[in-house]
């Protein structure tokens, strides 16, 4: 969960760091090859076993079709069969445009929520941690236990929310179990979860921000909203970024709460990436096929990373 | 001085506002909590008031169809060795990358890997990894899980101790050099003390996120290695869904995050927004 920025970041310092010299004072570590490669080769080996291995398993898998025999595996070639299979998937084009859906709805309302409170927060003078202690639960809650809650919540019957709507005089919903609502509130719940982390991203971002502005603009007369427009945000542009790369990365990746919540239904209106690839794959046996399924979204969620890295750095340049 | 310039002064609305947040997360935490404490029909009633009972957690616990507890081991099983070999392996690439004069590509290479493979949903992974894990006979055991996990939080880990290596002065390690350290010498006596907060912040999100971890657990366990998540799924996919004691066992699940939210709370925050920040 801890954001992950670019590689080039450290590549850059380690640059300027030859440049300006240090190099040639790092040469006594440079030159125990052996221990340099001994103490690197455990996480290198663990990456290519673990994730070079699998994803060329699954590129291989994806040409084939896989069937079972009396416990013994039937491997067919299909060439490219699997792949041409993909955009007449109902589920999966379901999947896809709910996916969408819900990563810019959840995102929006956690990162808007989240700078509200953080900036609610940096401007009390009491309780603080208090507030920071409260808001960090739903972050260390497991996906799947946040689905138990809201499932209790949301229930037709008890749910402490029909209850709360049933005060107020308005008719119970099924709030999980129809079309129109089901994915809303999956995005709700989402919104729960996440919001609390945007929060801590932000109010650590604002409180590492240099007080003289803030002083220089009161001194100016600066409003409220003219602090808030010409100087909080701008100031806070990288970390809002950074936020907005990596809750958007994890929006992509749900698969948790769904399963718990609504299963992809009613119909296909929950349904998700995580969760197609989960059914064509695991449900429904179909080894090759989802193994292309899977493919097909490595490589969308590649292109995502190289465009939004490639936009980073376009805007550091004009920065 | 008018009442509303006194409760501005106070920042009431602020508070307002912010207990309001507090409340819409703390509420149905403690609801779903309390809900353990009752039976089926006071909750199926939805009346306010209830006498606490702790049938549920009984049931969950200790009945002989319920293997909660062989859960709960094998989650704390699982979260404390890939946390471990986590570290480990984390922290001493992270110093050997940054600190021991790699070619820049090998550097840049590795570690933007480790950022693609940060993004790949880990359901897609954990089908080529059962299928690898059935062909050298690790399937079903605990083992697959904790490599699994170990390489799921690797990326994470990277980063962060890469922060924390990279700020260990130069110098220092130098000077250690001179007076004739070798390298696991320097790593154990010099490095290891300063980026020891770090580490702590490392641990306890790799632990959290082990814990919490769903999708690849799932398909990786069968019944008797089961996580926690897995078997809280199962109680609400029943035909009859139990809820008491689902959240019952949801409440026991998330009795590790409230200690590490009482005791760690500092690491958390540091782990959690470090490199966002900076």
């Amino acid at each position: 969960m801890t954001v992950v920025v670019s590689p080039s970041a450290d590549a850059a310092s380690f640059k300027r760091a030859r440049r300006t010299g240090n190099a040639r004072r790092r040469c006594h570590h440079g030159d125990d090859v052996v221990w340099r490669w001994a103490i690197f080769s455990p996480a290198l080996l663990l990456m290519l076993a673990l994730s070079v291995l699998p994803l060329a398993n699954l590129v291989f898998t994806s040409f084939y079709d896989v069937t079972w025999a009396q416990g013994q595996a039937i491997w067919t070639p299909r060439g490219f069969a699997n792949y041409a299979a993909l955009p007449g998937d109902a589920l999966l084009r379901a999947g896809l445009v709910n996916t969408l859906i819900f990563a810019a709805g959840a995102v929006a309302g956690q990162m808007l929520m989240g700078f509200v409170l953080a900036l609610l927060c940096s401007r009390v003078t009491r309780g603080q941690v208090f507030y920071r202690t409260l808001f960090i639960l739903p972050i260390l809650i497991p996906g799947i236990v946040v689905g138990a809650i809201w499932k209790l919540m949301f229930n037709y019957d008890f749910g402490l929310l029909n209850q709360a709507i049933g005060l107020l005089g308005f008719a119970a919903q099924n709030w999980l179990g129809t079309q129109q609502t089901a994915l809303a509130s999956v995005i709700l719940v989402d919104i729960w979860h996440w919001t609390p982390f945007c929060f801590l991203l932000f109010l650590a971002g604002i409180e590492s921000l240099p007080q003289d502005i803030y002083e220089a603009a009161e001194i100016d007369g600066a409003s409220l909203w003219q602090e808030l427009r010409y100087v909080t945000l701008p100031l806070m542009l990288p970390t809002i970024m950074v936020t907005f790369a990596f809750r958007l990365m994890v929006a992509f990746k749900v698969f948790d709460e769904v399963y718990l919540l609504t299963g992809g239904g009613p119909g296909t209106a929950t349904e998700v990436l995580s969760f197609t690839i989960y059914q064509r794959f695991f449900t429904e046996n179909r080894l090759g096929y989802g193994a292309a399924m899977s493919v097909m979204v490595i490589f969308l969620v590649s292109i995502l990373l190289v465009t939004g890295l490639s936009v980073r750095r376009r805007a550091a340049v004009v920065a | 001085m008018s009442l509303l310039t006194a409760l501005r002064r106070h920042g009431v609305a602020k508070h307002a506002a912010l207990i309001a947040a507090a409340a819409i997360v703390v509420v149905p935490v403690v609801w779903v909590v309390a809900a353990g404490f009752r039976t089926q029909i006071s909750l199926l009633m939805g009346a306010f008031w209830f006498t606490p009972v702790l049938a549920s957690f009984n049931e969950v616990l200790f009945s002989k169809t319920s293997d909660f507890l062989v859960n709960y081991r094998n989650s704390l099983v699982v979260g404390l060795t890939s946390t471990a070999l986590c570290l480990m392996v984390a922290t001493l690439a992270a110093w050997s990358l940054h600190r021991m004069r790699w070619p820049t590509w090998v550097v840049h290479v590795f570690l933007g890997w480790a950022l693609v493979f940060h993004m790949m949903p880990p359901i897609a992974l954990a089908s080529a990894w059962f299928t690898m894990a059935r062909a050298v006979g690790l399937d079903s055991t605990l083992l697959s899980l904790v490599l699994a996990h170990t390489v799921l939080n690797l990326p994470m880990a990277l980063w962060l101790m890469g922060v924390y290596v990279r700020d260990v002065p130069i110098e220092l390690e130098e000077a250690a050099r001179i007076d004739g350290a070798s390298t696991p010498t320097l790593l154990w006596r010099i490095v290891l003390p300063i980026i020891a907060p770090g580490l702590a912040a490392a641990a306890v999100l790799s632990f959290v996120f082990s814990w919490n971890e769903f999708a690849v657990a799932l398909n990786l366990t069968v019944k008797a290695t089961a996580t926690v998540p897995v078997a809280i799924a199962k109680f609400a996919q029943e035909y009859e869904i139990r809820y008491t004691q689902m959240a019952a066992s949801a409440a026991l699940s998330i009795l590790p995050a409230l200690i590490l939210l009482l005791f760690a709370q500092r690491y958390i925050v540091k782990g959690l927004t470090q490199g966002a920040v900076k």
